[in-house]
């Protein structure tokens, strides 16, 4: 290999400064959130102690923390089932020119980069004059699902650009139906790009703040709590509860990538020995 | 080629059915209502223009404008030169495609996690009593703490930049990656310096994923209202500080009529970036 050029060494030490700023700060509040009882919002540490976690076990000086974590578990479930099916057949609309696609490609753009307070103000307008209660399952389920479509869809659309149609026509020309070519050819092939679908899905929908400001009505998910916190709560809880729904985020990731992983490395212990010389 | 169509409607028709009610109808439904007036605590329909001329004639409104550019110029200006910089170590300098997607997903996961979280996890930083003040008073380099780190527009930039760089990095970094590596040999063995490569073959490159990059961020930046609430100590105010300060009055025609220019100004903003970009054949 030739030598590295300096840029390496010079690129490298930023790109450490960068982890750094990424992961700073979150890791600080992980370190401060072990304050003992009488510690603050900075460092020093006046002793190390779980005081602030069991304040978000015991009942409670601070909100419906755990209400709120149960229904924002439950949505973005919701979130992340309809966003793989709808994402996936959206995908598979897409392959083919249709009446009306440009139209559609472009509401799917526009979903994306129109603030999200929009969709939370028209959302809860609609509901409101039209008398319906908004409520975190209906509108507030809705509402996300603006934000992860369109992030399913490009990653639906990133997928089908590169898949290799003579997989279906073999298929066809075996006498398989258009749905069997779907399900046992062209769903077994996308499967690990869900798992990346289903992730965004879930985490998005997990963490969204500005789309359920205005319809979730009077039960808050968690980032609607943990915000009404930040108002009136100046103690270490607020950064317990900050570590542990970062640490809850990460086992999710942590899960998401496990099972891409081992589907990778099963498909490639099962894949084709075609080329390699076995007769 | 008509049984196609009608295949292809099916298939899309829950997408177009959640995006008609869930986008297209309330943004139609802001519109109306922008024209609506209001009382202390209900609206009423009606043909108004009150809310546009009260919110055209007044000064706020170019300020708060103005700042909503700003914030969105800076922000785009370091995410763009953070982000190009770590794509470029990440498709060029790192040589295993292993190293590659773990540096990669590294610098992904934070995107997955909370944002009022990573907003709040500044406070411990950039307070008073923070460590930054107090490394720097430690270090001689200050006498008084520096109050302007936090509740300042210098934080709400800083927090920008920290939630969205990597909506620089992915794009820039995909269209880095396929990039044809023996055009950057050509070049070498043409004589030309790093930096003429970086210049004349790179950067032209990989100009529509600094576009794809620049949409994002200009977009996540011109809509937000929290980040610059919460890290300016609402002291500062964008565009969607204004929306969400009627709405909590119970103004809605006006935060509608705020709604719809804000909307305006992002669309032919965005619309225009992306006559330079086809993104369904960057994907």
């Amino acid at each position: 290999m030739e030598p590295r050029p300096r840029s390496f060494y010079v690129l490298t030490a930023f790109f450490v400064v960068f982890l750094i700023f990424l992961y700073g700060p979150t890791l600080t509040i992980g370190i401060l959130s072990f304050q003992g009882p009488g510690g603050g919002l900075t460092f020093p540490m006046r002793g190390v102690s779980l005081h602030w976690f069991r304040d978000l076990f015991e009942q409670q000086a601070v909100g419906d923390i755990w209400g709120s974590f149960s229904r924002s578990l439950v949505l973005g479930l919701m979130v992340m089932i309809t966003t793989v099916v709808v994402s996936v057949m959206g995908g598979l609309a897409f392959r083919k020119r249709f009446a009306g696609s440009a139209l559609l490609f472009y509401l799917i753009i526009a979903s994306l980069v129109i603030p999200s307070i929009l969709i939370s103000l028209g959302v809860g307008l609609i509901w409101s004059q039209s008398g319906l209660p908004v409520h975190w399952s209906t509108s507030g389920f809705g509402a996300q699902l603006t934000w992860t479509l369109p992030f399913g869809l490009l990653i639906m659309f990133a997928v089908f650009n590169r898949f290799d149609k003579s997989f279906e026509e073999a298929a066809r020309d075996l006498g398989a139906s258009p749905w069997q070519v779907i399900r046992h050819v062209v769903l077994p092939i996308i499967a690990p790009s869900l798992i990346g679908v289903a992730l965004f899905g879930f985490t998005l929908s997990y963490d969204e703040f500005a789309r359920t400001l205005l319809t979730a009505g009077s039960y808050n998910t968690l980032p609607l709590e943990i915000f009404g916190m930040t108002t009136n709560v100046t103690t270490p809880v607020l950064f317990a509860l900050g570590t542990l729904t970062t640490v809850f985020s990460l086992l999710v990731i942590g899960v998401f990538l496990l099972v891409a992983w081992l589907m990778n490395r099963k498909r490639a212990r099962a894949g084709s020995d075609a080329g390699k010389g076995m007769v | 080629m008509r049984n196609n169509s009608v295949i292809g409607w099916l298939l899309a028709a829950p997408l177009s059915l959640v995006l008609l009610v869930f986008l297209v109808l309330p943004i139609a439904m802001i519109f109306v209502v922008s024209f609506w007036g209001a009382t202390e605590w209900s609206i009423y329909p009606a043909i108004l223009l009150d809310n546009y001329e009260f919110l055209l004639t007044s000064d706020v409104t170019y300020r708060v404008f103005f700042n909503t550019f700003k914030y969105a110029a800076i922000t785009w200006a370091f995410t763009l030169l953070i982000g190009f910089a770590v794509a470029y170590y990440l498709a060029f300098h790192i040589r295993s495609l292993t190293w590659q997607i773990a540096l990669f997903l590294l610098c992904t996961i934070p995107f997955l996690t909370s944002n009022i979280i990573r907003m709040i996890s500044w406070i411990p930083f950039l307070g008073r009593n923070g460590i930054a003040n107090s490394t720097l008073i430690s270090m001689g380099v200050i006498d008084e703490p520096l109050e302007w780190l936090l509740f300042s527009d210098f934080s709400v930039i800083l927090a920008f930049v920290h939630l969205y760089t990597l909506f620089m990095v992915v794009p820039i970094f995909n269209t880095m990656m396929r990039i044809d590596k023996s055009l950057i040999e050509a070049a070498a063995d043409s004589g030309a310096t790093g930096w003429q490569t970086l210049r004349h073959v790179i950067i032209p490159l990989t100009k529509s994923g600094i576009m794809i990059g620049t949409i994002f961020v200009v977009a996540l930046v011109m809509g937000d209202f929290i980040t610059v609430r919460f890290m300016s100590g609402s002291q500062s105010a964008n565009m969607g500080r204004l929306i969400q300060n009627d709405i909590a009055l119970l103004q809605y025609p006006s935060a509608s009529a705020t709604a719809v220019i804000l909307l305006i100004t992002v669309l032919l903003l965005i619309g225009t970036l992306l006559r330079f970009v086809d993104i369904r054949k960057e994907l």
